[in-house]
């Protein structure tokens, strides 16, 4: 016997009090937690995720390029890797932008990733990447120390079951990696004291855009 | 003799430093938890939920695993299946040995932790490296883990920065959090970026797609599911969800529960082998190493339900000051008191179950509704039937106090009884020697004796 076929035969031994004619759906899965909020997604959005330690700003479409190259700026970052399909408006002036695919040591030498997301949640402050258009493959937004992430106000749900119906679909018809990330990477391992940044990028800033 | 909870918590509770951090640790994430928890109006709504989705899962669970071995295959991964510890380790060692790797990056994983798989690595020759801080920090001080959330509770900042500054050779280093962070950061991003093999545990495996779920909070997760060539990633079987749209609800009551965050800052969810993204080969390996015996015991079943939160031991008195260690199992407070004597039997871990004053705070915090009390009462039950060795009186009283403790009728009479009993060995409300086969009991210490009031009939009689 394998060890599938014994461990297989040791869970329907230890299940012999399940009545053979009891299937999986038999078992009534109550879901009564709430799958809406009411309220303004938009301004939750920024009010929760600005509780992680993110700056979050909100622009115009027609502003984003400039308003992109300011944030950069400000932060003083020069070099920054972009995934292949960003659109033309997107695009900062000003700074290097690298968009081929870069190897994970060139990645770690940029100094920041700008990206779109597939949507956002505005219940608990969250951005879900899909490695769909404008995401890049994972390593984009994990390796360099900055990631600067657009989101489009219409990709805002109010709810993590709202995001899980999205995800769940996009994951059954590509099979994509999906990554949430709720601010920027952090610990409290140290006498619980919070330090933020330990792998991930130590800082997360996030442009909001909104018709004006 | 090996030393049981008894032993091992006295030892703690001398140890002040360990006291003072887990009592700072518990205090604040319970207000934390509590915030975020209570911020909901529809929490008790996700626990009914989220306890009814983990009872579907395992009583059925031999069509989910089936389910979730195809799925795996599908998405181009391989599974493995484990009857034990020592066979997926062996499984693990053999895999990395293909790919010729000599080190492997880890994501903290109390499962891997529980196989002992860092020592049956290094035995084989393969260097694990531990990419959680607080991993790293308990592997490079040759320590336990203590707490499941921040396993390194029981250091403090200077006894950090001493280990870091001989470890990496860092003289200079300061106590301060961001620089010991910034310290690991820099060691481990090398480690990252030139390791081909990962080895990783699974918060929730989807039986439905075959994806695997790790939630974080560092960042260590995600680089070592994305950047090594091979990842390995070890399952406990009660670890299946049956659908991508069962995580709404755990995605939800895990993080509140667990650092008290509405969210965590990472949470990663892949499906086998995505072309250019990330590893190219992935394995599954399931692991059973008693899980079936506690799934077997009807009323022990509830248990395989946990997602590992551990709210339960920042509520638990009994936790708060005896601290991990003393629970000699890698799942310590009250979910390692019913878990740890099922997985490796009574008769290794007997004492763990009466390591609790049952009073029900672990339940009520329970985001999956596990009903610890009630499993605690029942494993005494258990030990007490199986320690045959034990001397007569002791058996006796041991057998008296799994009938009484089974019962909050029973308990409140024998209380009653205990204190007519008890009255010729009374000095000064202390019970200094018992006859016979009990004398054991107060040889070291004396008893107390049994209050005139208990701490009950005087809240009641307020
Ligand atoms: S038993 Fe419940 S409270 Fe304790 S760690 Fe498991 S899920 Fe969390």
């Amino acid at each position: 016997m394998t060890a599938r076929d014994v461990i297989l035969a040791r869970v329907a031994e230890g299940l012999r009090d399940v009545p053979t004619g009891e299937l999986a759906d038999d078992i009534d899965v109550p879901r009564d937690y709430f799958r809406t909020v009411e309220g303004d997604a938009v301004e939750r959005f920024i009010e929760r995720i600005s509780a992680y330690k993110t700056t979050v700003k909100r622009v115009a479409p027609a502003d984003l390029a400039q308003r992109s190259a300011e944030q950069l700026r400000s932060r003083g970052l020069g070099r920054i890797a972009i995934p292949p399909d960003l659109p033309d408006e997107w695009l900062p002036s000003g700074v290097k932008l690298l968009s081929s695919a870069l190897d994970v040591q060139a990645l770690d030498a940029v100094d920041g990733a700008l990206t779109g997301c597939a949507l956002a949640i505005a219940e608990t402050g969250t951005i879900v990447l899909d490695g769909g258009a404008r995401q890049g493959r994972r390593a984009l937004s994990l390796v360099p120390d900055y990631h600067l992430c657009i989101v489009d106000e219409q990709q805002i749900v109010g709810t993590v079951p709202e995001a899980i119906d999205l995800i769940a679909a996009s994951v059954r018809r590509m099979l994509r990696p999906v990554t949430f990330i709720s601010g920027p990477s952090a610990t409290s391992d140290i006498e619980l004291a919070r330090v933020e940044g330990v792998h991930g990028p130590r800082t997360l800033d996030v442009l909001v855009v909104s018709p004006a | 003799m090996k030393s049981g909870f008894p032993e091992r918590a006295h030892v703690a509770l001398r140890d002040m430093q360990l006291r003072r951090n887990l009592a700072l640790a518990t205090t604040t994430i319970r207000g934390k938890r509590a915030a975020v928890t209570g911020e909901r109006g529809d929490w008790e709504e996700l626990r009914v939920a989220g306890a009814a989705i983990k009872r579907r899962v395992l009583r059925h669970l031999e069509d989910y695993l089936l389910q979730f071995e195809s799925s795996v295959q599908r998405a181009g991964g391989s599974v493995h299946w484990a009857r034990d510890a020592q066979e997926a380790n062996e499984i693990v060692v053999q895999l990395v040995r293909r790919t010729g790797a000599s080190e492997v990056v880890k994501v903290k994983s109390l499962t891997t932790d529980e196989i002992g798989l860092n020592d049956a690595l290094t035995a084989a020759g393969i260097r694990p490296i531990e990419t959680d801080l607080a991993e790293l920090i308990c592997q490079l001080a040759d320590e336990r883990p203590s707490h499941i959330l921040v396993p390194a509770i029981h250091k403090n900042r200077v006894e950090i920065r001493d280990l870091f500054r001989r470890e990496f050779g860092l003289p200079d280093l300061t106590e301060e959090p961001t620089e010991l962070a910034g310290a690991a950061r820099a060691y481990l991003r090398e480690k990252f970026l030139s390791t081909a093999v990962a080895v990783s545990g699974a918060n929730f495996a989807v039986a439905e797609s075959g994806s695997i779920c790790v939630v974080e909070s560092e960042g260590n997760g995600r680089f070592c599911t994305t950047l090594p060539e091979t990842l390995i990633t070890i399952v406990g079987i009660e670890k299946l969800v049956p659908t991508l749209n069962d995580l709404e609800v755990f995605l939800q009551l895990l993080p509140r529960s667990s650092t008290g965050e509405r969210m965590n800052p990472y949470t990663s969810l892949w499906t086998g082998v995505a072309p250019g993204d990330g590893p190219q080969e992935f394995h599954v390996v399931l692991l059973d190493n008693g899980r079936t015996n506690v799934l077997a015991d009807e009323v022990g079943r509830q248990t395989l339900a946990c997602i590992r939160c551990s709210a339960c031991l920042n509520v638990c008195p009994v936790y708060e000051r005896t601290g991990g260690h003393a629970y000699g199992s890698v799942y310590p407070g009250p979910i390692g008191a019913i878990l740890t004597p099922q997985l490796v039997g009574t008769a290794e871990a007997g004492s763990l179950p009466f390591a609790s004053s049952l009073c029900g705070a672990c339940a009520e915090v329970c985001p999956v509704k596990i009903d610890i009390p009630q499993v605690l009462v029942h494993l005494r039950g258990r030990a007490i039937r199986e320690r045959t060795a034990a001397g007569a009186g002791e058996r006796m009283m041991m057998s008296a106090a799994g009938w009484a403790l089974a019962g909050e009728r029973r308990f409140r009479w024998a209380r009653r009884v205990g204190r007519l009993v008890q009255r010729p060995f009374v000095r000064e409300n202390k019970i200094e020697r018992l006859p016979g086969g009990l004398s054991g009991w107060t040889m070291t210490r004396d008893l107390p004796a049994m209050p005139r009031r208990s701490f009950r009939e005087w809240w009641n009689g307020r």
